[in-house]
């Protein structure tokens, strides 16, 4: 079997980590290897986040090559943009609506980019591109925080993994306060997709 | 069942079940992680020590005694230890011990990109290297057996990909160590280095090494994986797992044990393949010890000392080499994006060390800066950090500026746990030798960079004991400052003020600038975003210059506040010459209203 292979990305403080904790578990919870990489420390300050996670029979490198990723899970547009190359042709991309401009925008004189480039980006890469307000759902669940679990609802859809592997292992990951918040966060990303 | 475990967390659950009852670490990445794990396992003692030399002599107290003790740090912190990973190794121990240097490949969170194998060696100290999080934690046990077996400390070498990849680990229970010794050894001529007995104990240290290599030869984590002898590949740690991906059929011999190798193992591998390469990060390390066994290798000529491996780069340069055919080459799409604003790491929205920065950008002060959350202040827009070297250098460097003759009044700047770190000894010295470096401590009450640990100045150890919390004023004083000012770091105005004062004063002078990090709980409670009154509001741009993320810039210029991202810092607000960004005062009485 070929392996899964995942690219998170998105802004320090938005979730990613969790993100990748709970699909690697997901993959260990339908009984493959999973494998998960990422960098902690100064990516915590705000800065541009990217975790690897894979899944397969056997599972080797921790990290996946650029434009070998089967899906791309992104939190933020610009940060979507940053990452795309790594997505394989004709992969699976789903991107949280959310534009966090960094602060070389304020500061700096730089450009947050056009909805039309990064359209154009994505296009040509795949067609398999998903938009998900994530952040409005998230804030109608009950708080922004739980923006990474409705992505991860909407990503659950596109994958053929029992929908109670991803219940267990969002609960063995969020604290036991917020399970309940955090499984229907999932419930309204997955409803997204489906 | 297995459990995904990042290396981090399976180092401290094997240190846990390979009986380790002391450990002693300051905080690194990518290594902090490791004590934080382990400090909640029962019937352990985990401590943060000052630095990472105090640590390491902590830890060879407990071997000494005969427990099992372990120290870790990230590379550089090494090199803060180094004196006494040498006399550990010249004196040898009771118990094991276990020293776990996490090195990091491509910089993601350090100043340079050292190799610590060279470390081992230079020590005469074993090194072992994990391919995964099970190897991981199976080492640790491994090495404590060698440190007992062979009367030597030994080096648990990782690197960042090791430590934050989470991999699948079959847990077990805790074996105990070695009780402590009914006395503390009293052997002379073992533990106390004076020359006389440093000089037979250099033979035996050298004598350990060769056994050690005849060790080597039959350690079970020294292993070949026979395919196809055209191509046969050495390698070790993470670069084992890139080997498997992109050569799959070729011939490998992965080394567990990097120092010293195996002689007789390595020279049957490569005489058996028609070319033999290595294959590891960074330096040419086992390659050169090949090379010193009179075999030809190739390594570093094909791929690069420079950064981390990851699959693709290393099958390029595979293809560069002849090694693999240029079909082999995965082609990708790269569409064009155009430029993209970076996103680098920043201070967070409300961070105490912010205002700061923008009290020294309008004075222009030259600035010797330290490592910590506040190096960011280097960074755009607030480039307010003129020298980082390594911890603890500012007090030293600025010191060494003034007394070079530098017209201009030289500033050094730490955070508190640096201060403890490495500070001290440089700031009595300035004391001591009639310096007059005005020293800065930027007091945000946590060791905030490497994931909010707590230090001397948070009255609260690793374990959640209370303790002497340590105050800043007194201990300045002690170390020779006769003039201590402490100033809130979100009141610009005071901070300005304190640091004028300090400019007129022609002698060393020392300044707290004291205000909690923002991602602190009790700060989380005081959150109030602020608002910009947009009447008010011109678009001068002035308050995009305190570079704060939740300042965002508006298609028409004007400034508004992410309400989600702003804590109600105030820096901003007083920054705007048109009081256009409303008080904490101003938006609860609005919200009142
Ligand atoms: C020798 C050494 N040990 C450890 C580190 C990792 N490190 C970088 S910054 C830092 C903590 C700094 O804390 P503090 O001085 O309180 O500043 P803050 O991050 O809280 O602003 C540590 C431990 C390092 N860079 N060098
Ligand atoms: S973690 Fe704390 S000290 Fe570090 S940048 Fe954020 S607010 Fe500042
Ligand atoms: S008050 Fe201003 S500087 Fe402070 S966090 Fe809010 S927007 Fe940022």
């Amino acid at each position: 079997m070929k392996t899964v292979d995942f690219i998170v990305v998105g802004v320090g403080g938005q979730g990613t980590l969790l993100a990748s904790d709970v699909i690697a578990q997901v993959g260990l919870g339908a009984g493959l290897e999973a494998k998960k990489s990422e960098v902690h420390g100064m990516a915590q300050r705000g800065g541009s986040v990217i975790s690897h996670v894979r899944w397969g029979e056997r599972v080797y490198s921790p990290l996946i090559g650029k434009g070998e990723a089967d899906f791309l899970l992104a939190f933020e547009k610009l940060e979507a943009l940053r990452y795309v190359d790594w997505l394989k042709p004709g992969g699976v991309a789903l991107v949280n609506e959310q534009a966090i401009p960094p602060v070389a925008v304020s500061s700096g004189g730089a450009e947050y980019p056009s909805d039309e480039r990064f359209l154009a980006a994505f296009k040509a890469v795949t067609d398999k591109v998903y938009l998900i307000p994530s952040l409005k759902v998230a804030q109608e669940v009950g708080s922004a925080r739980v923006n990474n679990v409705v992505m991860l609802g909407a990503l659950s859809a596109l994958l053929d993994v029992d929908e109670a592997v991803w219940r267990a292992a969002i609960e063995e990951r969020v604290p036991p306060k917020f399970v309940e918040m955090n499984l229907r966060a999932f419930e309204r990303g997955r409803a997204l997709v489906k | 069942m297995k459990k995904l475990l990042s290396g981090n967390e399976a180092i401290a659950r094997g240190a846990w079940e390979y009986g380790v009852a002391v450990a002693s670490a300051y905080p690194g990445t990518p290594s902090t992680e490791i004590l934080e794990e382990f400090a909640r396992y029962p019937n352990v003692y985990a401590e943060w020590a000052t630095n990472e030399k105090v640590a390491l002599d902590v830890a060879i107290g407990a071997a000494y005694a005969g427990r099992r003790a372990m120290s870790t740090m990230k590379h550089v912190g090494l090199n803060v230890a180094a004196d006494a990973f040498f006399y550990a190794s010249m004196t040898g121990i009771e118990g094991g011990l276990l020293v776990v240097s996490a090195d990091d490949p491509a910089m993601h969170s350090s100043q340079n990109e050292q190799d610590n194998r060279n470390f081992g060696k230079f020590a005469r100290v074993p090194v072992v290297e994990p391919v995964d999080s099970q190897e991981a934690k199976d080492l640790v046990g491994a090495a404590l057996d060698i440190s007992e077996q062979f009367d030597t400390p030994v080096m648990l070498r990782i690197t960042t990909r090791i430590a934050h990849s989470s991999t699948p680990v079959e847990l077990g229970e805790r074996k105990e160590g070695p009780p402590p010794l009914p006395t503390y050894p009293r052997k002379f001529e073992k533990y106390v280095m004076l020359p006389v007995n440093a000089r037979k104990r250099h033979p035996v240290i050298e004598e350990r090494i060769r056994k050690l290599t005849v060790f080597a030869e039959t350690f079970p984590f020294n292993r070949v994986e026979w395919g196809d002898r055209s191509l046969g590949i050495i390698t070790c740690g993470v670069a084992y797992q890139y080997a498997k991906e992109v050569f799959p059929t070729a011939s490998i011999l992965k080394l567990g044990m990097t120092y010293p190798i195996p002689p007789q193992m390595v020279r049957e591998f490569v005489g058996q393949v028609e070319r033999a390469i290595v294959l590891e990060e960074l330096d040419p390390f086992v390659e050169n010890e090949i090379k010193l066994l009179g075999l030809w290798v190739e390594g570093k000529s094909i791929f690069s000392g420079i950064g981390e491996m990851d699959p693709r780069t290393v099958r390029e340069q595979a293809i560069a080499a002849g090694l693999l055919p240029a079909s082999a080459r995965k082609t990708y799409i790269v569409p064009d994006v155009g430029s993209l604003p970076g996103r680098p790491p920043v201070l967070c929205p409300g961070c105490p060390h912010r205002g700061f920065y923008v009290i020294t950008r309008k004075l222009k002060l030259p600035i010797n800066g330290d490592i910590g959350c506040y190096t960011l202040g280097a960074l755009p827009p607030l480039n307010s950090t003129d020298t980082c070297g390594c911890m603890g250098a500012s007090i030293g460097v600025a010191h060494g500026a003034d007394k070079a003759g530098s017209p201009e009044r030289n500033i050094a700047v730490l955070g508190d746990s640096t201060f403890f770190h490495t500070g001290m000894p440089a700031l009595l010295n300035v004391a001591y030798n009639n310096g007059k470096t005005i020293t800065v401590v930027l007091d945000n009450r946590v060791t905030a960079m490497t994931g909010h640990q707590d230090n001397p100045g948070t009255g609260r150890t690793l374990q959640g004991q209370e303790s002497k919390q340590i105050e800043f004023e007194p201990l300045l004083r002690a170390l020779g400052m006769d003039h201590v000012q402490t100033v809130n770091a979100f009141d610009l105005r005071e901070v300005e003020r304190a640091l004028r004062e300090a400019l007129k004063r022609d002698e060393a002078s020392a300044l707290v600038v004291r205000g909690e990090c923002a991602l602190l709980p009790e700060a989380r409670k005081q959150y109030v975003p602020l608002r910009v009154d947009d009447e008010r509001c011109n678009g001068c741009g002035l308050c995009f210059r305190v570079g704060c993320p939740a300042i965002v810039k508006r298609p028409d210029g004007k400034a508004s506040i992410d309400a989600l991202l702003c804590t109600g810092c105030e820096v901003c607000a007083q920054v705007c010459a048109r009081k256009a960004i409303l008080f904490r005062s101003q938006v609860q009485e609005t919200a009142d209203a």
